[in-house]
């Protein structure tokens, strides 16, 4: 299992954002971590990728515990928060650079080409971040994650605000790179799912309420797509 | 460390910071030496850099905290603050990283001032007619004194999203840190205290520093003020609560 999270809760005051989660994830697949606005999504993102210590329960990745052993299990992941934050007054490939001197990446102008063409940054990478557009600037935080070959890949609403073309390309992106690796990625966009995850989870107020394969989840519903499925889990 | 330092230093010196806070800085402190008659080295008359040892410190106060307002509150407001910490690295090399930039641009705008310590040198009746020693503590004091202002202002900086604030609060607190002991010290009712609260201000242990005698209890001063900061400093970061 490369990821694996046992009972993990957050408490925010007196606010539950995640109630005792448990699930797991393995290499190769592409999890959809779906639900609500304020579901406890990013929350749980932000736990696996250390940034929040959890309140209670446990979580490893790749056999590292997110407590403990925060250092190796921040080297084995590749992370891009929500709302994609970037220096905006770097250049991309000045921005790549210092990214990926934090991981001490081996061979970093060769890997930083690498991730400029797996990404399609190809001709924006002279300019400065801030003067790339909004799919440009997802692509380099996509860019990022990557670059230093992680074995697992958590992305925080990957495609939001992208038009239609850039959407199948960052979609075709990151299907490819769920072969290799294991993926979670969170969204609210169904059709996102249904187009590319393989395993689904569904978490309301804090609770998972359905964790299954996409085809498990669609016959045990008897539906052809996820939206009622959604609607129907998450409507209290 | 490394990187964080690196990509700080380049921001500083890509984004116009460094050049205009240094640039004013050493504007202002030549008007101080050699124009405005007050405080002028050749008004004076003494072959001495006295002057410019005691405008420096009150021209750090708001250098200074121009330099480092931004280093965290920038961060955390631009939500970078969270690509760094899920980076591989820990609180403490962010921090130091971070501190050590803005300490590097304080070390700059200190360099250029030696053009003064060798004009007042060759000024001399009898050539040469400085007491270098002296010089050489007050540089050491200078320095010891801005790498404290700079622990103050990423302090202030840590402490809150919005730089305009994280500035006056780094002025505030150098002022204090400075020169506020020293004040309180005079309080009538304080005065059976008044040898413990000068020992806590900076200025008693700058000036100490400066007379040329380097003594021990000085460099602790400065290394636990320092250290003393930055790990509230770190400890605030640590805590993801702002």
């Amino acid at each position: 299992m490369s990821i694996s999270v046992n009972a993990l809760s957050k408490t925010y005051g007196t606010q539950k954002a995640v109630d005792g989660i448990s699930f797991e994830a393995t290499s190769g697949k592409i999890l959809g971590f779906l639900g609500p606005n304020g579901a406890g999504k990013s929350t749980t993102m932000k736990m696996l990728t250390c940034f929040l210590p959890q309140t209670a329960g446990q979580a490893s990745v790749c056999g590292f515990d997110i407590a403990t052993q925060s250092l190796d299990v921040r080297k084995s992941i590749g992370y891009l928060p929500e709302s994609n934050p970037l220096y905006h007054e770097m250049y991309v490939k000045e921005f790549l650079n210092f990214v990926g001197e934090t991981y001490q990446v081996a061979n970093l102008k060769s890997r930083i080409e690498e991730v400029i063409l797996a990404t399609g940054l190809g001709q924006e990478q002279h300019k400065k971040i801030g003067q790339l557009s909004k799919g440009y600037k997802q692509r380099v935080g996509l860019a990022q994650a990557i670059i230093h070959d992680p074995k697992v890949l958590i992305l925080d609403e990957p495609t939001s605000g992208l038009d239609p073309n850039q959407l199948i390309e960052i979609r075709k992106l990151i299907k490819e790179l769920g072969k290799t690796k294991t993926v979670i990625l969170s969204t609210h966009i169904m059709q996102e799912v249904e187009a590319i995850c393989d395993e689904v989870i569904i978490i309301h107020k804090g609770k998972i309420v359905a964790n299954d394969s996409l085809k498990g989840l669609l016959e045990k519903h008897q539906q052809k797509s996820l939206e009622p499925i959604f609607i129907k889990l998450t409507k209290d | 460390m490394l990187a964080i330092y690196k990509k700080e230093l380049y921001s500083y010196f890509s984004s116009l910071v460094a050049y205009i806070t240094i640039g004013i800085f050493l504007v202002v402190l030549s008007l101080f030496l050699w124009v405005f008659p007050d405080s002028s080295i050749l008004e004076y008359g003494y072959a001495s850099l006295e002057s410019m040892f005691s405008t420096i410190p009150y021209l750090f106060m708001f250098l200074i905290p121009a330099i480092t307002m931004r280093s965290l509150a920038e961060e955390k407001r631009e939500g970078t603050f969270e690509l760094l910490a899920t980076r591989p690295l820990t609180d403490w090399q962010i921090v130091g990283g971070k501190y050590l930039a803005a300490l590097t641009l304080v070390l700059f705008s200190l360099i250029p001032t030696l053009v003064y310590y060798i004009s007042v040198y060759q000024l001399g009746v009898v050539k040469g007619n400085i007491d270098s020693g002296a010089v050489i503590g007050s540089y050491i004091g200078l320095f010891l004194l801005g790498a404290a202002f700079v622990a103050l202002g990423i302090f202030a900086s840590a402490i809150t999203k919005n730089q305009i604030i994280a500035f006056a609060i780094a002025v505030f607190l150098s002022f204090i840190a400075f020169s506020g002991f020293d004040s309180a010290s005079q309080i009538l009712s304080l005065q059976q205290f008044d040898s413990i609260l000068i020992n806590l201000g900076i200025n008693a242990h700058y000036q100490s520093i400066s007379r040329g005698v380097l003594d021990t209890r000085d460099l602790i001063y400065f290394l636990s003020f320092i250290g003393l900061f930055l790990l509230i400093t770190k400890t605030i970061l640590g805590g993801r609560k702002w």
